[in-house]
């Protein structure tokens, strides 16, 4: 009975076109992230921090990138990997450059750069589609790669050929380098990811975001109705890029500390970030983090849950795991092959209606 | 662009006329001068010229594989004809992407319906006013200011639409789901959204029901009419093309067989040749 927007009656457009048009998303949203700012930071440890939330809060914003260029805008892209080691690499060379700047700067600027680098290995999409265009991006993702391990200056000519990150401070408090506490990589990550899922949100709901979505579903017919197709696929390209080299940035600075190309930027990382976006749902921002939990929270949960909860040696639950998870893979796309957004829309549709279907 | 300065003038405007029932025709709006449109070796468009004039509805008729909806992508900037020029405004149209000659407000509808399948009506509708929202990336971004102050009055806009087409039942159902009448009216809706200048209408009645038909006819003739919306349409029921028009063009294989108005048409030699084929002697 409380999930209805009967006698919530809207007066204005602005109130029309809000986020969250039901007042019980309303308030648990706001619950969350009250939640997520003022209660997690008190109870959050190492362990905790270290092996599920921040790397979920990296991810989800890789994925709200790849989403916008997959989801809104249709063009498929295999290089996200790449393009998080510009933002890693792009965040390590300001930060050695400049020592002064503050790592939040590092962090945005390292962003744009991607952003650029995305426009330029974006140019291919005005020719080609889909699969031919993930080939293309691929070509992204390999060439990157072995430009930063080959190129002693992306490194500073380290002989290990790894990129580490220095410490550095917000307010006082150490966020990257061994100083860092859960607590202050935990907020610094849960703040840029609230930011860039707000802005996600604000460019898919405004004019833009009809743009893509216009270009996804059918070009011709976008172009016809006015939609440039070269501005409305670069700044997709640059939006996902911006949000993906954010992403690469936070991952090597705040989370590895350490880092080289090959190995942490890999293509695995590409299918995992894909992986997320197809299995939480292709154009939803619900969609990136629940594709983001699945697959990063999923396999801890499963571990704690086969290791401590049912005593099973650890190799044997570190496989256990890999199929499980590839089996609720295969189960989720074939019960709900829009993902688990499509499925959370199912489930609020019923609720409305609830206990009354009729 | 070439062409803009006053010397270039191609036409001078002509005087209009007044409908039989009241409607106010102005002059030439659009000229087609002489368009041929190839590809490869077969012709499909050959030596045509008509005109479009202000506030009229212009009917394209002619059997299958005639050329109406190849003429209709020349307009509309989709095919680059070889010969011949597009005289808009009363100067010659230099050669446009599709999505620039949208923004000199050109609109259409499509044959086979082409929606965007995976938004709702009201995103449909909203992607119509495309050019009438300049808000740049970053305040769209941030939701400030311009950004949210253009979503709202062109939602203003796009509601009377909406109201005028009587489609708010479905403002917010996926354009998926709906039926295909329904679909062909919201296809309207987002080109009635751009308030083009001119209005393209290809095949606006295939596979309608007769009272989905009037319903079609009844919008057709109230845009016309409320907002002077010029129209040029392409259509197979010779009832509704004679009932609805002021001129018609008649094509046969590419080449232009008859121009004029329903009358004209009907009683045209070559045109009942065309449509119910030629006597034995």
């Amino acid at each position: 009975m409380l999930y209805r927007e009967a006698g919530d009656f809207k007066t204005s457009y602005v109130a029309d076109n809000q986020t969250f048009p039901i007042k019980f998303d309303r308030y648990g949203y706001y619950f969350l992230l009250g939640f997520a700012f003022l209660v997690m930071p008190l109870i959050i440890n190492d362990y905790w921090a270290n092996s599920i939330v921040v790397p979920f809060l990296i991810y989800t914003i890789a994925a709200l990138g790849l989403n916008i260029l997959i989801g809104y805008c249709g063009q498929l892209s295999l290089g996200t990997g790449a393009f998080m080691a510009v933002g890693a690499y792009g965040s390590y060379k300001l930060m050695t450059a400049f020592p002064e700047l503050n790592i939040i700067f590092v962090i945005i600027i390292a962003g744009f750069i991607t952003a650029g680098v995305g426009v330029l290995f974006g140019l291919p999409s005005l020719r080609i589609k889909g699969f031919y265009l993930a080939v293309a991006t691929l070509a992204a993702q390999f060439f990157l790669i072995w430009l930063f391990t080959r190129t002693a200056w992306f490194y500073n000519y380290s002989p290990t050929g790894m990129i580490s990150a220095p410490t550095r401070e917000v307010f006082g408090v150490p966020v990257t380098g061994p100083r860092a506490s859960a607590v202050s990589m935990y907020m610094i990550c849960l703040c840029f990811l609230v930011v860039t899922a707000w802005l996600a949100r604000n460019l898919t709901r405004g004019s833009l975001g009809r743009q893509w979505m216009a270009i996804r579903d059918m070009d011709i017919a976008a172009e016809i109705i006015g939609v440039n197709p070269l501005m409305a696929k670069l700044t997709a390209f640059a939006v996902s890029s911006f949000f993906v080299g954010i992403s690469g940035a936070l991952l090597f600075t705040v989370y590895l500390g350490a880092a080289e190309a090959g190995e942490a930027f890999g293509i695995d990382k590409s299918f995992l970030v894909l992986f997320m976006v197809i299995i939480g749902g292709l154009g939803s921002i619900f969609g990136a983090f629940a594709g983001a939990f699945f697959l990063i929270v999923g396999p801890v949960l499963l571990k704690l849950l086969l290791v401590n909860g049912l005593g099973w040696p650890t190799d044997l639950a570190a496989h256990l795991e890999i199929m499980i998870i590839g089996a609720l893979i295969l189960v989720f796309l074939i019960a709900e092959p829009h993902g688990i957004a499509a499925l959370w829309r199912t489930i609020k549709e019923k609720l409305r209606l609830w206990p009354f279907p009729y | 662009m070439k062409g803009q300065g006053d010397a270039m003038r191609d036409t001078a405007p002509e005087e209009g006329y007044v409908t039989a029932d009241g409607r106010k025709i102005g002059g030439v709006a659009m000229e087609m001068r002489n368009i041929t449109l190839r590809f490869g070796g077969v012709v499909a468009i050959k030596d045509i010229s008509f005109d479009i004039r202000w506030g009229e509805i212009r009917a394209i008729i002619g059997p299958n594989g005639a050329g109406k909806s190849s003429m209709l992508n020349v307009i509309s900037g989709f095919y680059h004809p070889q010969e011949g020029d597009v005289i808009f405004k009363g100067y010659k149209r230099p050669k446009m992407r599709p999505y620039q000659v949208a923004r000199m407000g050109i609109a259409r509808t499509f044959q086979n319906i082409a929606l965007f399948e995976g938004m709702s009506v009201l995103d449909n509708i909203m992607t119509g006013r495309l050019h009438h929202m300049k808000a740049n990336l970053f305040q769209q971004a941030l939701w400030w200011g311009r950004a949210q102050r253009e979503e709202d009055e062109n939602r203003e806009q796009v509601e009377k639409i909406i109201d005028f087409l009587e489609i708010q039942h479905i403002r917010k159902t996926p354009v998926a789901r709906l039926p295909y009448g329904l679909k062909k009216r919201v296809e309207l809706a987002r080109a009635l959204a751009a308030e083009p200048s001119i209005l393209l209408l290809d095949e606006p009645m295939a596979g309608m029901n007769v009272e989905e038909k009037e319903d079609m006819s009844r919008f057709i003739l109230d845009v016309n009419d409320e907002f002077g919306t010029t129209t040029v349409l392409i259509e197979h029921d010779m009832g509704v093309v004679m009932d609805l028009s002021d001129r018609v063009v008649v094509m046969d294989y590419g080449k232009k067989i008859g121009d004029g108005t329903p009358d004209e048409v009907r009683t045209n030699e070559e045109v009942i040749k065309a449509y119910l084929g030629v006597a034995h002697e």
